[in-house]
């Protein structure tokens, strides 16, 4: 047997810190980067007599993404104690939730190599983030900061659902697109603010019966998590080949070496000695809560995606791109509804000149400084004849430096082509008049002459006829 | 008559007048401190300077005609458990001997708002766990009845203050029993108010679910006025509820004439009560019935389970609350040659024999595996004690009981016996799980000239009527007038 006769089972924890501006239990700040121990007070320091209070924000944060992910809302959900020591963890247990979560039983779907699959959401929780330890600092000792201490998280766990390691990467892009898209978690997996662990087994093919499954810590890209998933099944069937069994047991992913090893076994394992938070009530989520937010829940990734297919026709490549980032489709869709020409070629601009000039410059769609109201008057220009594409391109660069509109830029530059038949008949007229050799290889069958007097039209006009209009009016004159 | 003679309630309408200054109230308390705290041990710290500073503000606004309220003025003493600004705040615990909050509490802060000058912080047992003062970490606190006994625990600091007269009121905290038991050995009245109706915010935690502040005085209207200025709501705490405090002196005096008071078959069953204790609690019970008052038996069948109950969930609360006391970031650090070593070493040494006994027990009953068996189970039964009062509360206004078994022990008696120690709290323990009020004031004497407590358990939010209750009691007895044998230095 070998890799390829073995099916891995695959479900994923995702921690996404939400994007509240205060903590989950105190008014701390949640602000990324300042000096060590500026966001904290007397509750996220776990001071002697301090107490939690809920932010309410984070609730409604949270239930957004319960909502969105199709998840039923527990109307009473209980927070839990999860006690273990760590210098960063002050009051020596974290505030979690655990036999009964805010959100359960939703599912994402996401596209694989058989098509769309759905993978189960098996619960969403809430709870704090620890603090960070910070072990070379100098001075051989081991310094704590915890700004992170009570930044709010939503822990996502997925049902073993998930079959090979490119579709545990595919769940969790879509699952991040998710987030983003709900404006509570900025995706970015580097800077931990959305993590990931993963349970993987294996089984051989057609067997019903899930095999020992071990848990997969530090997977901090989309890179790794696919990495990590193979090394890991790999590393499974070989032992299972080898005569082996597999361990139930914690591993390490490590990146620089491209594979996993022991963090601790099972009877190394925690006991976190969960109990219900004496602390802080049940949450009750009040009447018409859910309901509100779900009204306000924006049009999803992946229901966007379809749409920018099926209504503007799009390739799937151009779809994906724009519905990639949130603020470039809504653009997007802006810009189209006033231009309403073909959205391929308005696609083609996105995708072309806007991306590379944002991505030079480091300009997010927030910052552009033209409107969609002259993005769309750019491209009638082009489609009119009045701007040559290349011209349409300067032009471009100057709106998306200075934010003026086109056709002011484009009259400043002198780029409007003519449109004016009679002055384009002149010019075909006077160029005929000078080139009669030329004329005569063309009327004798050297078609190829007819490059030579567009060139020496345009050139009569500065540049500025239209070729089109310049290629017609010669091929009227020369007899076709 | 010396000041200290006064109640908080006298002392305050004498200060209102003028004929008394609150400095000179202040002074009358630090005098028998000096004279007295040598032998009784109910202080850790005491706050000349502070204390002298805030009599001053409270005179000076009596001048200027802002009261800030009856017991402005009224120097008070506080359990070492409520957070001080500047003022070191030690649980009774090595752990904390030299933690210094950076905040008051939210009932420190009502208490400066009322105008209590704060003499100083009471002894106790470290953190709350114990039943006698002798599990401080310093000093046991000694009985002002009786200098060999036990004034109770664990607010048995404020108590002797209180009963010795080195404070006119006090603030303790009670989880167990430990505002009514202290309550009951020295001859005082301590209220344990209803879960939720004072905030818990800037209380050193024992347990959680449990802990409740309240106040320890030599009178009922005392017991009032001085609830009335902490009973408010604070969205500081989540557990505190939103439920407004009445006038607590407003119907005081109105008597228990047609009232419904219930006795407890369970709680006279009970082995290892004191004959002269359940004589006395018979005998107070039969006064209130000849004030009016019906009294009704009553069920509270699961009573019998309350200690085991409560020796579960509390632990299993404490053992994750004092997780926090790990060496990292404040209080006592041991150094060690690793992690591990520092926080073993830390604890090892900041914790004493009781402290380190109850979260052991804590983690034991939260543990993989016992969890169900133990903590769960403990929670379920605590819902059926709960429905006992409920039951009861149907057809009665209150429910009578001795608040402890026995009068004040000596020291070092049950100190090496926790199983008999805890026998203490069989009384006072029911009220905590239920979440209920429930009050101690003194009803009679033992021939050993030793107090003896009642307690009073009130329907939930029902404080005024527990206070009418023992108000009653009190008009008619003398008991709560009497003074222990001190003597002169």
């Amino acid at each position: 047997m070998s890799v390829a006769d073995f099916q891995p089972v695959i479900g994923l924890e995702v921690h996404a810190q939400l994007l509240t501006r205060s903590k989950i239990f105190c008014g701390c700040s949640t602000e990324f980067g300042a000096a060590p121990n500026a966001h904290t007070c007397l509750v996220c320091l776990g001071m002697p007599g301090a107490l939690p209070v809920l932010n309410e924000k984070v609730v409604e944060y949270a239930v957004r993404v319960g909502r969105a992910l199709e998840c039923r809302i527990n109307p009473v959900s209980i927070w839990a104690r999860k006690n273990y020591f760590y210098p960063d963890l002050p009051k020596g247990y974290q505030i979690s939730q655990y036999d009964q979560p805010l959100c359960e039983h939703g599912a994402l779907e996401i596209d694989t190599d058989d098509g769309p699959r759905r993978i189960r959401i098996l619960r969403i929780h809430l709870e704090e983030d620890a603090g960070k330890n910070v072990h070379d600092a100098g001075g051989g000792d081991s310094l704590v900061d915890l700004n992170r201490s009570g930044v709010p998280l939503i822990e996502i766990v997925s049902e073993p659902d998930i079959r090979s390691s490119a579709e545990a990467a595919e769940y969790l892009k879509a699952l991040r697109d998710v987030l983003v898209y709900l404006g509570v978690n900025d995706g970015n997996l580097e800077e931990g603010s959305f993590r990931c662990d993963a349970n993987v087994s294996v089984m051989p093919k057609g067997s019903a019966k899930y095999g020992q499954r071990v848990e997969l810590k530090n997977i901090n890209s989309f890179r790794f998590v696919q990495k990590a998933i193979d090394y890991e099944i790999g590393r499974q069937v070989e032992l299972i080949e080898s005569g082996g069994k597999v361990a139930m047991e914690t591993r390490l992913f490590d990146a620089v070496r491209g594979e996993t090893r022991s963090m601790r076994s099972k009877e190394e394992a925690h006991d976190y000695r969960y109990f219900p938070e004496p602390d802080l009530p049940p949450l009750r989520i009040p009447a018409g809560f859910v309901e509100r937010i779900e009204r306000e829940l924006p049009e999803l990734p992946r229901a966007k995606l379809q749409r920018f297919i099926a209504s503007y026709g799009l390739p799937v490549y151009d779809a994906k791109i724009l519905v990639g980032d949130r603020p470039l489709a809504d653009l997007f869709e802006r810009v189209q509804g006033v231009y309403r020409g073909p959205a391929k070629k308005l696609s083609n601009w996105f995708l072309g000149e806007l991306l590379r000039l944002m991505k030079e410059e480091a300009r997010e769609v927030g910052a552009l400084r033209f409107s969609p109201e002259q993005f769309a008057a750019l491209l009638a220009m082009v489609d009119s004849g009045e701007l040559s594409n290349n011209a349409a391109k300067d032009v471009f660069a100057e709106m998306f430096r200075a934010g003026r509109a086109p056709r002011e830029i484009a009259q400043e530059k002198g780029l409007i082509q003519v449109q004016d038949a009679g002055a384009v008949e002149a010019a075909v007229e006077a160029v005929l008049a000078a080139n009669p050799d030329e004329v005569e290889k063309y009327r004798a069958g050297k078609k190829q002459v007819l490059g030579f007097l567009v060139g020496q039209v345009m050139k009569a006009m500065k540049g500025k006829g239209n070729p089109a209009l310049v290629n017609a009016a010669l091929k009227a004159k020369l007899g076709e | 008559m010396e000041p200290t003679d006064l109640s908080m309630l006298e002392l305050g309408r004498k200060l209102g007048s003028g004929e008394l200054s609150s400095v000179e109230a202040v002074r009358a308390c630090l005098a028998r401190v000096d004279r007295l705290d040598g032998r009784v041990k109910a202080f850790l710290r005491v706050d000349r300077e502070g204390a002298l500073a805030q009599a001053e503000l409270a005179d000076r606004r009596r001048q200027e005609g802002r009261r800030a309220g009856p017991l402005d003025g009224v120097p008070v003493g506080l359990k070492d458990l409520f957070l001080t600004e500047g003022l070191p705040t030690t649980a009774g615990s090595r752990i904390l001997e030299s933690f210094v909050a950076p905040d008051d509490g939210t009932v420190v802060k009502l208490l400066r708002a009322a105008g209590t000058p704060i003499l100083g912080k009471t002894n106790m047992d470290e953190f709350a766990m114990g039943s006698s003062t002798e599990n401080s970490a310093f000093f046991p606190t000694r009985n002002p009845w009786n200098l060999e006994l036990s004034p109770g625990g664990s607010s048995g600091g404020s108590a002797a203050a209180v009963a010795a007269r080195m404070a006119f009121g006090a603030l303790g905290t009670d989880t167990g029993g430990s505002i009514r038991q202290p309550a009951a050995l020295t001859g005082t009245v301590g209220l344990k108010p209803t879960y939720g109706r004072v905030s818990r915010l800037g209380v050193v935690a024992f347990a959680s679910s449990l802990d409740q502040v309240g106040p320890m005085t030599r009178d009922v209207p005392d017991c009032a006025a001085l609830l009335q200025a902490i009973a408010v709501h604070d969205p500081g705490d989540s557990t505190s509820a939103p439920v407004k405090a009445p006038d607590y002196l407003a119907e005081i005096e109105a008597g228990v004439k047609g009232m419904k008071l219930g006795l407890p078959r369970e709680y006279l069953e009970l082995p290892g009560m004191d004959p002269e204790v359940r004589a006395a609690v018979e005998a107070a019970t039969l006064a209130l019935e000849k004030m009016g008052a019906q009294l009704v038996p009553v069920s509270l069948p699961h009573t019998r389970y309350a200690l085991a109950t409560y020796y579960l969930i509390a632990p299993a609360e404490a053992s994750s609350n004092l997780a926090r006391y790990d060496g990292v970031r404040y209080g006592l650090r041991v150094d060690g040659r690793n992690l591990l070593a520092m926080y073993g070493r830390t604890r090892d040494q900041g914790f004493g024999l009781e402290v380190k006994r109850r979260i052991m027990l804590g983690t034991y009953a939260l543990s993989a595996g016992y969890y169900d068996a133990y903590y769960l189970k403990a929670q379920k039964v605590r819902t059926l004690i709960k429905q006992d009062f409920v039951e009861a509360f149907r057809t009665v206004d209150a429910v009578l009981s001795p608040t402890s078994p026995t009068a004040a022990f000596r020291i070092g008696e049950k100190v090496s016996d926790p199983l008999a120690m805890y026998l203490n709290d069989v009384f006072t323990l029911p009220c905590n799980l239920a979440g209920l009020p429930g009050l101690s004031l003194p009803c009679g004497f033992t021939r050993a000239n030793l107090p003896i407590g009642l307690q009073i358990l009130g329907k939930p939010w029902d404080e005024a009527r527990v206070l009418r209750i023992a108000r009653a009691f009190e008009r008619e007895h003398d008991f709560h007038r009497r003074t222990p044998p001190l003597g002169a230095a």
